[in-house]
């Protein structure tokens, strides 16, 4: 199967349509409901706990098209946050007392507001996180991108799927894996990573395919010892984090043969207790448009919230956004499966 | 076509528990506990299952080795080289009993 540099939606697929998305995973295919599974295991409805991290998603445009992107990012994607969005965002963290703001995409440098939702952030005394593919550290429109983050305390959140130079350029495009080790050194030199130094650099794997993501805490060790070995790169965390079957990887499941098995797999490793602590009841999604979502993947599939909360930042309120009803699909079987799923790594 | 080999059928290896539940227990306790992590991680044993399927060449070993190993957090670099560790082993055991063939050659030769 040849290598897309492409979106979806510059290609003119019909898997670019989020409605088309869910029709597919909503079809049946002999896989339980996931509201009938959560039924099963008392946990229906899901609701909000209450919001912990305000996730900023900026837009969709990237210097990458990974295959497993479930946002369909890419170079061609002109989505993006406007400054008016991105001043709406801040407006609403600062009625609020939520403590974190994650900041994502596309690559989130690449919004020309993303400095000043990270400035503003900080100013509001909340902790920020930048999900970095790190090859973006490398553009020379961004040569001074990792020392402001490290001027900023930002904690950094970065996506190295393999400690296999193949298996990480197979997922994330030619090239990418020695960009990425380059760009952790400039981290390093920074003092990203370095116990001591208060800046944070956590790792984030996905499976190089249709299959689970292996024990966080013994992937952690191992990249650990590799990283360390081969390229002199230290880190504070790794986390493990399930593809889920949306958009490009779901092109790739369907093209590859792998949808049913891998639907069964996640289906079969439904665990309870990750789905009691899934992100979304403690998160909240932002789009590049304003619009709110229960988490990035309800965003890319266009899952509105239920009746009754706010659907835009600039009527938010924290109250009953956080006490809200969580909409699911079948796609929310990837962050239930095995350990858990979620954009900080496993849930239980 | 009909083979004798069909990758469905790992599905229903319980099935085998059926003609003797006790045993199959028993079986099953083993093989679990084999797997656990203890002296080697799980990655490591995972690793160590599938150089053996390749060596025992079980077919429905390996599909589940593959996938065990990858979900463990290996990857194909290393999984290749399982499998070659494999392949010297079973050929060097076929090559040192070459030793015997010689001390037979020698034995009945001039």
């Amino acid at each position: 199967m040849p290598v897309q540099t492409r979106s979806l939606k510059a290609r003119g697929e019909a898997l670019s349509s989020a409605a088309e998305q869910v029709r597919l995973l909503q079809s049946g295919g002999g896989f339980p409901r996931f509201e009938e599974t959560l039924a099963r295991a008392s946990l229906d409805p899901l609701g909000a706990t209450g919001i912990a991290v305000f996730q900023i998603n900026v837009g969709k445009l990237c210097n990458q098209t990974c295959r497993h992107c479930h946002v369909d990012a890419g170079p061609d994607r002109t989505e993006s946050m406007s400054r008016e969005t991105a001043e709406m965002c801040m407006a609403a963290l600062a009625r609020s007392d939520i403590p974190t703001v994650d900041i994502t995409g596309g690559a989130p440098e690449l919004n020309p507001s993303f400095r000043y939702l990270v400035v503003e952030s900080r100013r509001l005394g909340r902790h920020v996180m930048d999900r970095c593919n790190l090859s973006v550290l490398l553009l020379p429109a961004q040569a001074d991108l990792a020392a402001f983050l490290a001027g900023h305390a930002v904690e950094i959140v970065a996506s190295l799927p393999s400690v296999a130079p193949s298996q990480t350029d197979a997922q994330r495009g030619a090239g990418v894996f020695g960009k990425s080790i380059a760009a952790l050194r400039v981290l390093n030199d920074l003092g990203y990573g370095r116990e001591g130094s208060g800046l944070v650099l956590n790792l984030v794997t996905n499976p190089v395919g249709a299959f689970l993501p292996p024990s966080q805490e013994s992937q952690e060790e191992h990249f650990r010892s590799r990283l360390a070995r081969d390229h002199g790169v230290v880190f504070n965390r790794l986390y493990t984090i399930t593809n889920m079957p949306i958009s490009r990887f779901l092109e790739f499941l369907l093209e590859s043969g792998n949808y049913e098995g891998y639907m069964r797999r996640l289906v079969d490793a439904f665990n309870p207790a990750a789905a009691r602590s899934v992100m979304c009841r403690s998160m909240l999604s932002v789009g590049w448009d304003g619009r709110l979502y229960d988490c990035d993947f309800n965003q890319m599939l266009e899952l509105a919230l239920g009746p009754g909360v706010p659907a835009h930042v600039r009527d938010f309120d924290p109250a009953s956004l956080g006490a809200r009803r969580i909409v699911t699909g079948n796609h929310c079987y990837g962050c239930t499966a095995g350990a858990g799923s979620s954009c900080g790594g496993t849930t239980t | 076509m009909d083979t004798y080999y069909h990758p469905k059928d790992l599905a229903h290896f319980a099935d085998l528990g059926k003609g003797n539940p006790a045993l199959w227990e028993k079986f099953q306790a083993y093989y679990g506990a084999v797997f656990a992590p203890g002296a080697l991680t799980e990655r490591e044993k995972s690793l160590i299952a599938l150089a053996v399927a390749h060596a025992v060449q079980c077919p429905y070993c390996i599909d589940a080795y593959t996938q065990a190993s990858l979900e463990k957090g290996s990857n194909i670099e290393e999984m290749t080289e399982a499998v070659h560790v494999a392949c010297a082993i079973r050929g060097g055991a076929s090559l040192v009993h070459g030793v015997q063939m010689r001390n037979a050659a020698t034995k009945i030769s001039m």
